[in-house]
């Protein structure tokens, strides 16, 4: 599964790296098995087991799209800091272990769908950085033709619903996927995820109620990032576990920022879905930045809980480890793909800056789908007054 | 019946540019002109016909044998059943609600993408009866009954619809929507945009709104007024048995998310309906009555208030023009143009608030493109801006009654 990843990269990263880097991505499919760090902690369910079966390969394609995905977000905070990405801007650095185990658990076909805090997992179902950094800057060349934003990537083609605005009303919306993945009959899943603060969100627990009922196969995965904007979990939730608030429906309690453990709980969390109904994982992360670009993150926070979890808990520090630990690769190695990456980057960076803007006539089409006529901009339909016999 | 619909492409005909300088004398969507039938004649598909593919013409009556035109095709002004379906010797008699079911139940014969989702639609048979029988024939997952949880079965519905499903959310009253109003507005509504194309919400959300008899005032809500801001969806309202199965089956069809507003109150009209398959056109409006003196605009329940009212109106010799608007967003600029230039004189009559509800948008688009062939200032007459009462005598109050249209259109022909 971590092969076919690799050799059908859409987002176009493998093929100016794996020239110098042949021996670490060719076809080293040696399984590992990997401890994760902590046990799982279960409710209404038997935790799966600590061993997790990788490969060298994984292992480093996991360090390799990480690192890419937390250099994307750094690149985003200066483009920011530099008025190329306005409006709201959520950075996901520190959480990418969540996004990349899971890929690593799933295929294309089962959907996911998520918040605001969405570019790294835009990334991992496929996307390419210059659609990111296109969109990021409102150009033609973005994911959602400029007209999304930050908030608002999507991907059809490998089952990414999004990018939504608005705290939790994405719960209902993976329900509904998942929904039409059992009346279609498609042995797929859906993961909907959402943040500790939108965990209180009254429509979440309404979705998962009829998912019950239903036995939908949709995985809710809370990313608990211990903080709801500036409110901490202890201040918002009266009772934080969030796995467990489910009630009747199983939790799963999984240390986010372990790669591995992500996708171990990820497989688990499918098998369960599709034989017995909705799950709830709750993925004990962090992240570094603030809630979004204008929101420092110092306030309702000390630096050293920041530096504290980047030290002990960082996760790309953690496969780095583990690289070494195994001999895949040496120090150097890991800096010069890390250098490559830089590179990518800026590469692409460059490329989105001389996209151009949307045409003025895209901020008519989409509002409507063609067909039946109608092609509107408001309640008075102007090209109608048009001719009169 | 493939004549009248499912073409993929084929209402994407003439690429419009919204900055072309709009030639009154010019159509900018040539294929539509093509068929201009507007509310004065039917095309009539013959079943193989393959070159109707535009949907820009009113309501087609498939005939499998001779094609027929009928000009005026709007019958009598009898109040009651101010019927504008053809004058077809066959058909069937039936209520309003039977007459949705009808539709829902064809459309979900027809694609078994189609499902229904809403409380009690499914064991109960639907508290309007709208959906009877439907869990029995189609089973438990294409008919659903939800929980109490309008803001997450909107939600499901809308995500399942992003995914190629075509669901019918009934909401079990108008009001209880509002709890969903955030799904509605930004999922439903924006989705299709904010994806740059990628997603299609073809949702229908449809349900029984406004003024009942003496239901209260979170019962007795116009939910029209508050969704007609929302980028990216339809509102239709039906009024009579045949528009009321035309429109359902023609939002179902649709790819856009539709709202279809139905009265409480009008669910027990009876009217004879053809047997063959027909839709009803979204984007158009119905015309009741064809006359000279006056344009009334009128939509849903106030449908038949007006006419009650014209037929007073008749007696005191003035010859009131009625066009049931039935779109609500878009509206049909080119129907309603039509009457105000021939007859210069506009009154709305509506159910909704008079702050901000449909009649206010209309008079605004009216004066701003009619302004030269009026004589009058458009008037507009509206529920009043208070919560529904309880007491009988005062909810009739708050509601425009015929007696208020008869002096208002005295006062506009002065």
């Amino acid at each position: 599964m971590a092969l076919s990843r690799l050799s059908s990269r859409s987002n176009g990263i493998a093929r100016p790296f794996s020239a110098a880097f042949n021996r670490f991505i060719s076809t080293d499919t040696t399984p590992i098995t990997i401890e994760t760090s902590l046990p799982f902690t279960a409710h209404l369910c038997d935790p799966p087991s600590r061993s997790v079966e990788s490969s060298s390969q994984e292992l480093l394609d996991f360090f390799r799209t990480m690192a890419l995905m937390r250099r994307m977000e750094i690149a985003a905070d200066s483009l920011y800091k530099a008025k190329l990405i306005r409006g709201f801007c959520h950075l996901y650095d520190g959480q990418e272990a969540v996004a990349i185990g899971m890929e690593a658990a799933i295929t294309k076909k089962d959907a996911i769908i998520t918040a605001y805090r969405d570019h790294c997992i835009f990334l991992g179902r496929g996307g390419s950085l210059h659609e990111v950094f296109s969109e990021l800057m409102g150009r033609q060349a973005g994911c959602s033709k400029g007209k999304g934003g930050s908030m608002h990537f999507y991907k059809k083609d490998s089952s990414f619903y999004g990018g939504h605005g608005i705290v939790g009303a994405q719960v209902p919306l993976g329900c509904g996927i998942a929904f039409a993945q059992k009346y279609n009959k498609e042995e797929a899943v859906t993961f909907a995820l959402y943040g500790d603060g939108a965990a209180n969100q009254g429509q979440l627990f309404e979705a998962l109620n009829i998912s019950a009922l239903w036995d939908l196969p949709a995985i809710l995965v809370c990313e608990n990032n211990h903080y709801g904007m500036g409110t901490a979990e202890w201040r918002a939730a009266k009772s934080p576990s969030y796995y467990k608030r489910g009630d009747y429906v199983p939790g799963l309690k999984v240390d986010g920022m372990d790669a591995f453990a992500v996708k171990q709980a990820c497989k688990f969390a499918k098998d369960h879905a599709l034989e017995k109904g909705p799950i709830i994982l709750e993925m004990d992360t962090y992240r570094y930045h603030g809630h979004s670009m204008s929101d420092p993150g110092s306030t309702y926070r000390t630096r050293d809980e920041i530096s504290g979890v980047r030290q002990e808990r960082d996760p790309i520090e953690r496969i780095k480890k583990l690289v070494l630990s195994h001999d895949l690769a040496t120090e150097k190695e890991l800096k010069d793909m890390e250098k490559e990456i830089r590179k990518e980057v800026d590469d692409a960076i460059a490329k989105a800056k001389d996209c151009p803007m949307p045409e003025p006539s895209e901020l008519f089409t989409n509002v409507y789908v063609k067909g039946f006529g109608t092609e509107s901009f408001g309640p008075d339909r102007k090209e109608v007054k048009a001719a009169l016999p | 019946m493939s004549a009248i619909l499912q073409g993929a492409g084929a209402g994407a005909a003439a690429a419009l540019s919204p900055f072309n300088s709009i030639d009154s004398n010019k159509v900018v969507a040539p294929s539509r002109s093509s068929l201009s039938v507007r509310c004065k004649r039917y095309i009539v598909a013959g079943s193989d016909d393959g070159t109707n593919q535009s949907f820009g013409s009113s309501s087609l009556v498939a005939r499998r044998s001779q094609p027929l035109m009928i000009p005026n095709a709007v019958s009598t002004t009898k109040a009651d059943t101010a019927a504008s379906s053809t004058s077809s010797k066959s058909g069937h008699e039936l209520l309003l609600f039977e007459a949705l079911q009808e539709g829902l139940e064809e459309e979900m014969d027809r694609d078994p993408h189609v499902c229904v989702m809403g409380e009690d639609v499914g064991h109960y048979g639907g508290s309007y009866k709208v959906t009877k029988g439907l869990a029995d024939k189609f089973g438990d997952l294409r008919v659903l009954d939800t929980p109490i949880c309008e803001n997450a079965f909107t939600g499901m519905g809308i995500g399942a619809a992003m995914t190629g499903l075509r669901p019918v959310i009934e909401g079990m009253n108008m009001g209880f929507l509002l709890l969903a109003f955030n799904q509605i507005s930004n999922n439903c509504g924006m989705l299709h945009y904010t994806s740059g194309g990628q997603f299609t919400i073809p949702v229908v959300i449809r349900g029984p709104g406004g003024v009942g008899r003496q239901l209260g005032a979170e019962h007795s809500q116009r939910l029209e007024s508050y969704f007609q801001s929302i980028p990216g969806i339809q509102m239709v309202a039906c009024s009579t048995p045949y528009n009321a199965k035309g429109l359902m089956k023609a939002a179902i069809r649709s790819e856009n998310p539709v709202i279809l507003f139905e009265h409480v109150l009008l669910y027990n009209l009876k009217e004879s309906i053809p047997d063959e398959e027909y839709i009803c056109n979204l984007e158009e409006a119905e015309m009741v009555r064809p006359g000279e003196h006056i344009t009334i605009l009128t939509y849903s329940r106030m449908r038949y208030h007006v006419m009650q009212a014209a037929k007073t109106l008749v007696n005191k010799g003035y010859d009131p023009e009625v066009i049931d608007i039935r779109s609500l967003k878009p509206f049909d600029l080119h129907t309603i143009g039509n009457s105000v230039k021939k007859t210069h004189r506009v009154l709305i009559v509506e159910e909704c608030m008079r702050t901000g509800g449909i009649g206010a948008s209309l008079t605004a688009a009216i004066n701003e493109n009619f302004h030269d062939y009026l004589d009058a200032p458009v008037m507009c007459l509206s529920s009043q801006d208070v919560p529904t009462p309880y007491a009988g005598t005062l909810e009739e109050w708050t509601v425009v009654q015929p007696a208020q249209i008869v002096t208002a259109v005295e006062q506009l022909c002065q």
